[in-house]
């Protein structure tokens, strides 16, 4: 017997459906691949803009020694990885547990009107935009901030320094963590907190022994955004570093992030093929440890969310 | 007080605080008495006011927002509602089953020791022997003694029930709250948790929430048939279900109004 692949009674109607389906799916593939495009676009720029002085000096020299002297050709950026580093941790070191004990005061303790108050402020927050917050800290927090370490440590300084770098970014990153952990515990399912309770814990022991393993994934996913915004941020830290290329000696001492760097060597690398490709290797540098971290995160993430299953 | 040693519920009303201006009433003047080591199967039709007075009587429905409770719930001859009542201590006599199988996230054993650590400072045999005994009290025991350690998201979702009551007597409490507990199961699960229950009323007092009533009718030994927020009949299952006093009684039993 004769089988026919498509029945003739297909009619007009139904074949421009089929027709439409077929586009916008193949649409939103072309959409969907503009991420790896962009992505792999970077990178090769990123690569062969920085060749000029990877070829000239060796990469070990570029990233471990500290003597950024563009006029000397000296081109080490150690002392900018290592106060991103030291920067991004100590922001993060201070802004996480802030930020998580506040969401869940939000999320499970303030009653509903004022939890959709705080929201939407945290969410104002969060939308500020970064040179605000530089300009605040600079004004505000750097000319006390150097009175008081004058007056009670005998330390002195301007106020612009590595310290002041990891406030700021606490509290840009702050909200970011805030909203985004209220999210995830408002998402988690009821029943999982009265069970938790039914068993006789305290509300605290049930956010500690239940609610964070449920949300946990939801909250380091909120981490690594903070983190990340720390790691990249550049206009409010460059405000308030004070952008010396040297390894910091305390805390307190001035210092340099990556993104940093760039931005304030940015006007004069236009002139300078070889301290522009420097620069671009520095943004290279930058790009490969935020893909690193967010590797990383996300591998650990898995982890955890199939041990945390509810 | 009375003999009874179950619980006694004296002219209880609770509301719903609504954003308009009327409160909603849940629960209107509820008076019974649950008697100890039976179950007792509280029965109507949605939005009755079933699941309300379950939780009402381990306080669970005030960790929502706007509930406003007045009357009194007597267990072991203490007034829950009491302002000096504390929450944890109530919660560790009451316990309750929840609809949905949810399992804590970790892993089946700690499901399982989670109330005992919270309660006491055990060892690792301590607790060992605690789950032990727990498990081979809800039959579960044979089926995971392999697997403690892994996820218990990882159980089929009778098992998953089964585990759930296991956390619940982990505790040993002297009342199990079960709501619905069967519904989100298959039949033969439902039949293995019913047999679970039938066995475990010798050692506690059951206060079961169910819209089936064939499971009413195995389980039920007192019966309660709620209906808009009161409660319109109370009595022993045989009597309740065979001659029914109340008109309304008579429909949803027929099953005219559901």
């Amino acid at each position: 017997m004769k089988v026919k692949g498509r029945s003739k009674k297909v009619g007009n109607r139904l074949s421009f459906r089929l027709v439409k389906d077929n586009i916008s799916r193949k649409i939103m593939i072309v959409c969907t691949s503009i991420i790896f495009l962009l992505f792999i676009s970077f990178v090769v720029l990123l690569v062969l803009k920085s060749n000029l002085v990877i070829s000239k000096y060796s990469i070990k020299e570029l990233l471990f020694s500290s003597f950024w002297e563009p006029e000397n050709h000296k081109y080490g950026f150690f002392s900018a990885t290592f106060g991103t580093f030291i920067v991004t941790v100590f922001s993060m070191i201070m802004a996480i547990p802030i930020s998580i004990l506040a969401a869940v005061y939000i999320a499970e303790y303030s009653p509903n009107k004022l939890r959709r108050y705080l929201s939407s402020f945290i969410d104002v927050l969060a939308g500020i935009p970064s040179v605000v917050f530089g300009l605040c800290m600079l004004l505000g927090f750097v000319p006390i901030f150097s009175v008081l370490l004058k007056k009670w440590f005998q330390i002195e300084t301007t106020g612009m320094c590595l310290f002041t770098a990891s406030i700021t970014l606490t509290v840009m990153v702050f909200p970011i963590i805030v909203s985004l952990t209220v999210e995830s515990l408002r998402a988690l399912p009821v029943e999982l907190r009265e069970i938790s309770l039914s068993l006789g814990s305290t509300k605290w022991q049930m956010i500690k022994k239940t609610l964070f393993k449920a949300a946990g994934p939801g909250i380091i996913s909120a981490i690594l955004l903070g983190f990340g915004r720390a790691l990249g941020e550049t206009m409010a830290v460059a405000m308030v570093i004070g952008s010396k290329n040297n390894i910091p000696t305390s805390l307190f001492a001035s210092g340099q992030t990556l993104p940093s760097l760039i931005i304030s060597s940015f006007g004069e690398m236009m002139s300078v093929p070889e301290e522009q490709s420097a620069l671009i290797f520095v943004a290279l540098t930058l790009f490969v440890l935020v893909t690193v971290s967010n590797i990383i995160a996300k591998v650990v993430n898995n982890k955890l969310k199939k041990r945390w299953r509810y | 007080m009375q003999e009874n040693n179950g619980i006694v519920i004296r002219n209880l009303n609770i509301y719903y605080k609504n954003n308009s201006k009327n409160d909603f009433t849940a629960l209107h003047n509820i008076n019974l008495d649950i008697p100890k080591n039976q179950i007792t199967a509280i029965m109507g039709p949605s939005g009755s006011g079933k699941t309300t007075l379950l939780k009402s009587l381990n306080r669970l429905h005030s960790i929502n927002n706007g509930v406003k409770v007045n009357g009194q719930v007597i267990i072991d001859g203490e007034d829950i509602y009491h302002p000096m009542h504390l929450l944890p201590e109530l919660r560790r006599k009451v316990g309750l089953i929840s609809q949905k199988p949810i399992p804590l996230p970790t892993s089946i054993y700690e499901n399982v020791a989670y109330g005992p650590k919270i309660h006491n400072r055990l060892n690792r045999k301590e607790s060992d022997a605690i789950v032990e005994k727990t498990l081979k009290k809800v039959n579960l025991w044979e089926e995971v003694k392999e697997r403690l350690n892994q996820p218990a998201a990882d159980l089929s979702v009778g098992q998953q029930q089964r585990l759930s009551i296991a956390r619940a007597i982990s505790i040993n409490p002297d009342i199990l709250l079960c709501d619905e507990i069967t519904s989100a199961l298959d039949p033969i699960s439902s039949e293995k948790v019913e047999h679970l229950l039938l066995s475990l009323k010798e050692e506690y007092t059951i206060v079961l929430v169910s819209h089936m009533l064939r499971q009413v009718k195995r389980l039920g030994d007192y019966v309660i048939f709620l209906y808009m927020g009161k409660v319109i009949e109370q009595g022993n299952m045989g009597e309740l279900f065979n001659s029914p006093r109340n008109k309304i009684t008579q429909q949803y039993i027929k099953g005219v109004i559901s």
